[in-house]
Order: structure tokens, then sequence, then C-alpha cells
């Protein structure tokens, strides 16, 4: 058990940042090449002031259109992509990690509040999927592909949340919960989770195109 | 006169009209025209019974007309408009009438020596072209993108050659349009041509699409062998007869001559191409990026770039190729042979290059002011109104037509 | 639930997929994707969250909301999402209904666009597929005739060289008896306006042409109107995906305008025409901007406004309420002028429908959709529903819309839906309140 906790923390963790950035770069990279062949009077057409206006609009909860007709899934997305992004960070068994690996230190969340953040992620999963199966406007549109990334995020924080409250084998439990981490990392550039890297161009070209071209709002 | 070498090329300035009050019985005229040579002003005039004339250097025409309109100066500066009588249509030249009547006319043209006048009719709702007041004998369904050839001997126009039924979608594909060249229709018909133009011997070339989705060019009916995604006018080179067009290919443009690339499809656009009469030089208004235009001389891209290059001319032995740039219609340019002239315009005409190739006038305007700018420097002085300018034959004067407070005024000025 | 249980017959899309094969398909759909679409497709299809957020944007939704395959999403499944998953590899029953459901459920008005997170462009997408049911020559048959008129006659309602000019000269002549010094100046070089038109102005709606005239006449307007094609701005072959023919149509008319050396086009009251010569017909031609600048009638008479150059004899009664086209609102930001113009000529409230401005629900007939004809018809007026419901609400008489298509499609889900209500052009008030000279 320990080889393998040695190896998914060790080497493995490595390849897995690496592949991370080095997916994410060369997606980035060989979408920027195809844009630029392909949708030239489009790019022709980015703004950062457009592009950073339209971002800003679309962070801020309820400040557009789309976001205020859908007010339960805007509180759920925002509070989700936050906790997703500062529970793995702050975490007080990850900062341990970050200083280990990376020799970064930072103030943690408290354990008990970090597991709490944890169970509202889960909850927050549970809820996307139930309105994945209830909505019909969103059943309808829903892919393997949609539960593929649901199913990737909610992993490492299922299990997480196991191995924090020792309900099963703790050393399976954590390896699992690291391994889930792992894949979620490798699998962003490849899933639909590659929003993550893609959405602000998306956004940005949108933002140029209604602020410089067309002069109106796009939120 | 039909030859500018007949012309009067006197240096100093010369008062043609000295008002253009108007005479008695006209309430409006519209804008004036004037005469290659500059010796006539002329504009169509509405008078006080409601009817219609043309006013020639200060006296109205005798004739008068319920409507005229397409108020027209030939080379030999006859000056020509299409008018109705009697609720039928006709052209009157130097106030006299052609004897034809038709329903409708329009799209006056001449020869390049004047000699020749085609129009378009409509007669009875059928098509034709009359030349020199004689009509084509075969009408048709439809006409348009008419043309008489450089010499007056020939006209060609896309015409329709079957009718219609309201969307009749597979008679469409299946081809009712083609070129009629002296009304006689080529055999080939096609979903669309546009833009016949002539070439020596009477040859005559045109855009077609094939199908909805392929286009080619098509000289006397015959296909090139290549289909191409777009198009655009083919023009033939005056010293060999090849003809030369914009071909789109794999999404960029290049140039096709007599259906061989020769310059390799890279631009996003390719359009305005033009041979000088020697044929030695064949330029192009190109587009290396998006939104980025400029000109090509036989491939090779000037370096100046433009969101808008127009007015393409090139001189007639190729010594020179000229034409204007613009920011979206705001601050002109003239670019001759490569290099920008300096100062910016608020609108300019196209250049206009002298026989050897070796000087370059343009109209241009500034704050309301007109004037011509000659090898890049304005003339001192402006107008109120310029017309196109003329060189001399010898390229040594430049012929100013100019208005100033009400007068019309002929200048010649010798070119350094 | 889906387009596949509302197919309509179509003479065009019919004759269209009867020549289809799969093999023909296949190629041609991948020859578009890979030719024609990048980065931008590929991240649209690939990061499209299946949010569902967007399902109440599209009116058609708002219309049918127990049915899905209205969404903007839910149609994005139903064409792209199956072109992609199968590599093109559908039988031509697929393209039947891929292509209905483009060009007649989608106005491409980009409503949408305000419910997007990520700024998924489904208008885009839907232009995408209908660019490939052009390639598979399956295009509904009304629409498709319209872009043969434009091939051959550069207009897009046959309108011959002879029948436009004779049409201005006529309406000059007419407007005579109102305005004895009137005239519309044709191919007027140098002049400060080119105005331009579509065809169905010539062709049905000659007081438009007049009514322009006036207006121009009244405020002494130095304007002129081409005499020869390229005065029409209209483009069906935009919407049904031709967009070879598209730059062909745009080209004619700036060439035509920079000919005669004019300032500015200005263009009468239609959406779908300014939404082609000022972003996209433009952009095929490979001009980033207009190469002269275009100005919506909206902009045009509000100037003409502002300069006091138009001035009222009287005041058009109101309440009113005022119906913001997409392509000159979302596509131009034009919300706020309008208002301010129709604030000027009418005596009374504007009374805002729940959705204006860039918000605003389309007219149900944009896109294209009104031009694919009486097969049709149904289907667009069912799709207003939500439309008619939020013009009912405003409880006013009269429907202040200043474009054609909105006109065509508005008067349809009025009379559908009884709302009693009568549709006015700004020209329409313009020239009914305004002073006219020598009159």
């Amino acid at each position: 058990m320990n080889t393998i906790y040695e190896f998914v923390t060790g080497p493995l963790a490595w390849l897995t940042w690496t592949a991370f950035f080095a997916g994410c770069a060369w997606r980035l990279a060989s979408m920027y090449k195809l844009a630029k062949s392909k949708d030239t009077s489009s790019i022709a057409f980015m703004s950062w002031k457009y592009s950073l206006r339209s971002i800003a609009h679309w962070v801020t909860p309820f400040a557009t259109l789309g976001w205020r007709k859908n007010p339960a899934l805007t509180v759920a997305t925002f509070l989700f992509h936050v906790l997703i992004f500062a529970v793995p960070i702050f975490l007080t068994a990850h900062v341990m990690l970050w200083d280990q690996f990376f020799g970064i230190s930072f103030p943690a969340i408290p354990d008990p509040i970090g597991d709490y953040l944890t169970i509202v992620v889960i909850a927050l999963c549970v809820f996307f999927a139930v309105r994945r199966l209830q909505d019909p406007n969103v059943r309808y549109i829903t892919k393997k592909a949609d539960w593929i990334a649901l199913a990737i995020v909610f992993a490492p924080f299922m299990t997480g949340f196991l191995a924090f409250r020792q309900i099963l084998d703790y050393d399976t439990m954590i390896i699992l919960h690291i391994l889930a981490g792992e894949i979620m990392l490798v699998a962003i550039p490849w899933t639909r989770l590659s929003h993550m890297v893609f959405a602000v161009f998306t956004r940005s070209y949108m933002g140029s195109e209604f602020g410089g071209v067309r002069h109106a709002r796009d939120w | 006169m039909h030859s500018p070498a007949l012309w009067d090329w006197e240096p100093g300035k010369r008062v043609i009209l000295a008002s253009t009050d108007l005479p008695e019985g006209v309430v409006w005229t519209e804008e004036p025209h004037v005469s290659p040579d500059g010796q006539t002003i002329a504009t169509l005039a509405r008078l006080e019974d409601e009817t219609f004339t043309a006013i020639v250097n200060g006296t109205p025409w005798e004739n008068s007309f319920e409507k005229a309109w397409l108020p027209r100066f030939s080379p030999d500066g006859r000056f020509t408009a299409v008018v109705q009588q009697d609720d039928e249509w006709t052209l009157a030249v130097d106030d006299t009438l052609w004897e034809e009547r038709f329903d409708y006319m329009w799209g006056t043209q001449f020869s390049q020596d004047g000699s020749v006048i085609a129009t378009c009719f409509q007669a009875g709702g059928k098509y034709g072209m009359c030349v020199n007041a004689a009509p084509w004998e075969n009408l048709f369904e439809n006409l348009n993108q008419s043309q008489l050839s450089a010499d007056g001997t020939s006209t060609a126009a896309v015409v329709q050659l079957l009718s219609l039924k309201p969307a009749d979608l597979d008679a469409f594909q299946a081809g009712v349009f083609g070129v009629a060249v002296n009304g006689q229709a080529w055999d080939s018909k096609f979903l669309n041509a546009w833009t016949p133009t002539f070439g020596a011997g009477h040859n005559v070339a045109a855009q077609v699409r094939t199908s909805l989705y392929d286009y080619s060019i098509a000289v006397n009916g015959k296909l090139w062998p290549e289909l191409y995604s777009c198009v655009w006018e083919p023009c033939f080179n005056p010293a060999t007869g090849k003809i030369a067009a914009p071909v789109r290919i794999g999404g960029k443009w290049g140039m096709a001559q007599d259906g061989q690339i020769i310059w390799e499809p890279v631009f996003y656009q390719c359009w305005q191409q033009a041979f000088s009469q020697n044929g030695q030089i064949l330029a192009a208004i190109v587009a290396p990026d998006f939104g980025e235009f400029t000109v090509a001389v036989n491939g090779k891209v000037w370096s100046d770039r433009f969101p808008v290059v127009t007015d393409l001319m090139v001189g007639a032995d190729g010594a020179c190729v000229a034409a204007l740039s613009s920011e979206n219609n705001r601050n002109w340019r003239v670019m001759v042979d490569g290099r920008v002239w300096e100062g910016t315009w608020d609108m300019a005409w196209k250049p206009v290059i002298s026989p050897r190739g070796n000087h370059v006038a343009v109209k241009v305007e500034r704050g309301g002011r007109q004037t011509i700018l000659i090898n890049g420097r304005p003339f001192d002085k402006d107008f109120d109104r310029v017309f196109d300018p003329v060189f001399s034959p010898d390229g040594t004067k430049l012929l100013i037509k100019a208005m100033n407070m009400g007068a019309y005024f002929r200048v010649v000025t010798p070119v350094a | 639930m889906g387009i596949h249980d509302r197919l309509i017959e179509d003479v065009g899309l019919r004759r269209g997929v009867s020549r289809l094969t799969p093999e023909k398909i296949e190629k041609t759909v991948n020859a578009v994707l890979k030719n024609e679409t990048g980065a931008r497709l590929k991240v649209y299809s690939e990061t499209c969250m299946r949010c569902g957020m967007c399902a109440t944007a599209c009116h058609y939704a708002q219309s049918h909301p127990d049915d899905p395959s209205y969404t903007p999403a839910g149609k994005v499944r139903q064409t792209l999402d199956v072109l992609l998953d199968k590599g093109g590899k559908v039988e031509p029953d697929f393209i039947y209904g891929m292509a209905q459901l483009a060009y007649t459920e989608c106005n491409l008005c980009r409503r949408c666009v305000h419910y997007c997170p990520i700024g998924i462009d489904t208008g885009y997408i839907m232009t995408v597929i209908r660019r490939i049911c052009h390639k598979l020559g399956v295009t509904p048959q009304y629409i498709q005739d319209t872009a043969h008129s434009h091939s051959a006659t550069f207009n897009q309602m046959w309108v011959k060289d002879d029948e436009w000019a004779d049409t201005l000269q006529w309406q000059e002549e007419e407007a005579r008896e109102e305005f004895p010094n009137m005239r519309i100046p044709l191919d007027k070089e140098g002049a400060d306006i080119y105005y331009s038109v579509i065809a169905p102005e010539p062709k049905f709606r000659t007081q438009l042409i007049y009514q322009a005239a006036a207006i121009m006449h009244a405020a002494g307007v130095d304007w002129t109107m081409p005499a020869e094609p390229g005065w029409d701005n209209s483009d069906m072959c935009m919407f049904t995906g031709d967009f070879e023919m598209m730059g062909r149509l745009k080209r004619r008319h700036f060439e035509s305008a920079q000919k005669l050396k004019v300032k500015r086009i200005v263009m009468g009251e239609c959406g779908h025409a300014f939404r082609s010569i000022y972003d996209v017909g433009n952009r095929w031609d490979g001009w980033m901007w207009h190469p002269i600048p275009v100005v919506h009638s909206i902009e045009f008479f509000w100037e003409l406004m502002r300069d006091g150059k138009i001035k009222l004899a009287k005041k058009y009664p109101g309440p009113v309420t005022v119906h913001d086209p997409c392509n000159v609102v979302r596509g131009r930001g034009l919300h706020e002028k309008l208002r301010e113009l129709v604030r000027f000529l009418i005596d009374g409230d504007i009374v805002e429908m729940a959705s204006h401005g860039e918000h605003n629900i389309c007219c149900t007939a944009g896109g294209g959709v009104i031009n694919c004809g009486p097969p049709f018809k149904n289907v667009r007026v069912a799709g207003s529903k939500s439309k008619a419901e939020e013009l009912k609400a405003t409880g006013v008489k009269t429907i202040v819309a200043p474009c054609h298509n909105c006109h065509g499609g508005l008067e349809d889900t009025v009379h559908a839906y009884h709302l009693g209500m009568e549709i006015k052009f700004l020209g329409d008030i313009i020239y009914e309140c305004m002073e006219k000279p020598e009159a």
C-alpha cells in the first residue's frame, strides 16, 4: 500500500501536473493555430476592453439576463466553481502538499470547514445530476460527455470526503482520492472540462463583437 | 472633335460660360456635365410648363420632354439623354431624337471615338440593345450588364433565354441565362452569367455559374476546363488576347490566365485587375490579410496596406500603376507605383495617367473644395467643382475643367 | 420529441433530399466542417456544458414550453451534434429535418447570447448548418428562389433594370403632385447620402420610396439613388448559406456607392440587410468594416431630428410600443436612438414590452424564416406566441417597427392572436406628421 501511495503522490503526481500543463498548452496552441487559419475574420475583432467588460459581467452573479432568469442554477454555479478551486487549494492537507512539492506555503482552511465545504460540492454535484435528469430541457441535451465531466469532478471530492471521515478503508480511499484528482487534472484539457481553458476566449470573442462592432450588451 | 490632338491645348484659362444662372422659363437644373474637350457644359432642366429639357452652354434645347434622365456626353462631345415623349422613350442626341421608340431605355454607352451609341431597351416586355438607333433583331426575357466594344462594332449583354415560372428551382438550375453578342445568344446556357467583356476580334469572356457551387469563365460560350468555388470578372490581355480572372480556391483568391493559375491563391481578396495596353503589366487590388488591401503588380504586392483600395488604373504602356486608398471612405490617399502620395483627402476620384505614363493627375476634395493633384502636388487653385482632368496626347499639358462662383471654364496647364 | 415529428412538406427541401446519397452527405458535411469552420465551432461544440440556461431565451421555446427540441441547445443537439457524432454519416431524411429546423425554427436573432455564460453563438452554429444544407442543395423553395433572383438580378424580387429606374421616376412624378420640385436624384455623383432599399419596396411597397423621398426633400438632404443594380442591400443568400453569392451582392452594393463617390450609405427600414452589409457580407469580401459607412434609417432619422431638419406639423397619437429589430438593436445598439426618435414623434408614452432593447424578442420572421414562404407560416406564427403575449400586455394599439421583415412577421402575429394593433414604420409616422414644404 505504501508503495502505491509513494507512486501516486510521487512520480504519478509529477506526470499528472506535466500532462495537465502540457495538455492545456497543446490544446491552446493548436486551437490558436486553427483560429489563425480558419477564423481570421473573427479574431481580427478581439478587443481587450470589450473582452474584459464581458468577462466582468459574466463573473458577477445576477449581472446578466441569463443569470437572472436562472437564479437557482446561478447560485449553484458560482458556489460550485469557487469551491472546486478553493477547497483543493486551501485544504490543510493540500497546503502541506503544496509546501512539500512546490515549496509554497499559505494559510489553510480549518479542517471542519473544509469538510463542510466538500459536502457542499458533493451536494452541488447531486444538484447538477438531478437537474440533468429532471429538467426536460437539460435532459434533452445531455450527452455521455456531460456525465463524464460531472463524474470526473465529483470523484475527488467524494473520495476525499470518505477518506477524511475514514468511512471506508482510509489507505485505499486516500489513494483513490489522489488518483481521482489526478484523473481530473489530466482530463481537463480533453473533456468538457476544457471550458476551463477555452471559456475565457469564447466569452472574450462574444464580448468583443458585441462591444466593438454591434455596440450592444452581451449580457 | 473626337481626336484630342485637335482640341484647344493653348495654355491658359478660357471661360466657357460666365454664369450658370437659370435661363428664362427654367425652374431648376440638375448637376452639370461637361464634354471631354471641356468646350461644352450641359445639364437637364425642369421647365415652368412641368416638362424637361437640356441646357447646353446656357441655351435650352428646342425639344422638351415628359421625362429626361441619364445625361451623358459622348467622347466626341455630343450631349445625350434618355427622354420620354408621349409615354414612349427614346434617346436625344444634341437635341435630335432617335426615331426608334421603346417602352423604356437605359444604359447609354459609347464607342471609344464616340461615333457609336448603344443603349438597352424594353419593348412589349422584351429586352434588347439598340446601336445607333438600330435595335437588335432578337429580343429576350431580360437583359443586363450590357457592353459595347471599344471600336463600336459589337454589343454584348447577359440575357435570359427562357421565361421562368414563379419559384421554379429546377428550371433556373438547369440554366436559363446566357450571353448574347449582337443579339445572338451563345449556344450554352448557365445558371448565371456576369460581366461580359470584349477582347480583340470580338471575343467575349464572361463569368458564369454552372451549378450553385461551380464558377468559371466562358469565352465565346466555351468554358475554361477548371471550375472554381468563385470567380470575378475576366479581362483580356490587349497584346496577347489571353484572359485573366481572379479565382477562388480553398477559400483564398488567386489569378488564373486561360484556366492556368498565374498568381497562387493566397489572398483574402483579389479583384479589379487590369492589363497595360502592351500586355506587360497585370495589376489587381488584393488583400494579403483580412481587412488589409493593397495592389499587386504581376503578382508582386505593394507594401502599404489600407482598409480599402479602389480605382486601380494601369498606364497604357505599363510604366505606371495608380490606385486610391481610404480608411473606410475617410482619409483618401493616392498610390502610384507602390508609393503613397503625401496628404489625405475627403474624397478622391479615379487617377488619370498620361499617355506615356510619366504623369498622374487626380481629382480630389477637401473641406468642400475640389482641385487636381498633378504628380502629387495640388494645382495652385481650388474650385467649387472640378471635372475629370485630361492629358494632352503628347502628355505635356493637362486640361482642367472647373467651376467657381457659377462660372464654368477650362484651364490648360503645362505639366513639368 | 424533435424536428422529425413535425416535418412540413416543402418542394425545395423534398427536391434537394431526393437527390442525396449518404456518401454525398458525408463528403459534403465533412468538407464544410473541415474547410470552412475552425476553432470557433470546435470550441463551441466542445465546451457547451449542456446547462440548459439558454432554454428560456428562445421565443420558439417560450412558445412551446413543454418541448425542449425548440431550445437553442436542443436545436444544436438535433443538428450539429449528430453530424459530429456520426462523422457526417447520416441519412437523407435526417438532412430534411436538419434543414427545416435550421431555416425555419431559428431566426438567428442571437437572443440566446444573453443567456450563455460561455459565450456560445447558437446563431453561428445554425448558420453553419444552413451552409451545409446549401452545399447539399437542400433549401426551402421560396428562399432559394429569392437567392436565385439575387444572383440573376442583384435584387431579391426579380426586378429588372428598367423596372427599377422606371419605378423611381414614377414615384418622383407622383410625389411632384405634392411637392412640385421634388427629385429622386439618380446617380448623382458626390452626394452626401446614397439611399438603398430592398426589392419589395419597388415591387410592392412603393409608398415607402415615396415617403423616403418626401422626407429627404423636406429635410433638404443631398442624396441619390443608383440607377443600376447594387441598389438592393438585402441578402437572402446570406441566409440560405450561399456565401459566395452574398459576397458578390455586397461587392456590387458597395462598388455602386463607391462609383458615385458618396459620403455615406443610408438604408431603409430593414434589419437583415443591415446585418449583411454591416458585419457579415463585407467580411466575406475581405473588408474588416464597411468601405463606406452604413447608417440605418433609425440613426439617420434620429440625426435629422437632432439637427432640426424635420419639423413636425403634429405628433402621432400614442401611446405606442416599440419593437426592436434584432439586427439593428442586438446587431447595432440603436435602441436608445430609436426611443429618442419615437418620443419626438409621438404624443403619449412608449409602453415597453417585457423584453425590450437588446433583450427584445424577435418578430419570428427574421433570419430568412419568413422568406421560406407559405409552407412554414404556421410554424412561424406558433413560434411568436410569446411575442404576441408581450405585445398584448402593453395594452396599446400601435407598434413602431423599423424593419420590413418585422412588419411581415408582426402583421401575421397581430392577425393570428387577434391583437388588433397597427404596425408603423418610422417613415410612415414622419411622413404623416412632418411639415411639408410647398404643400
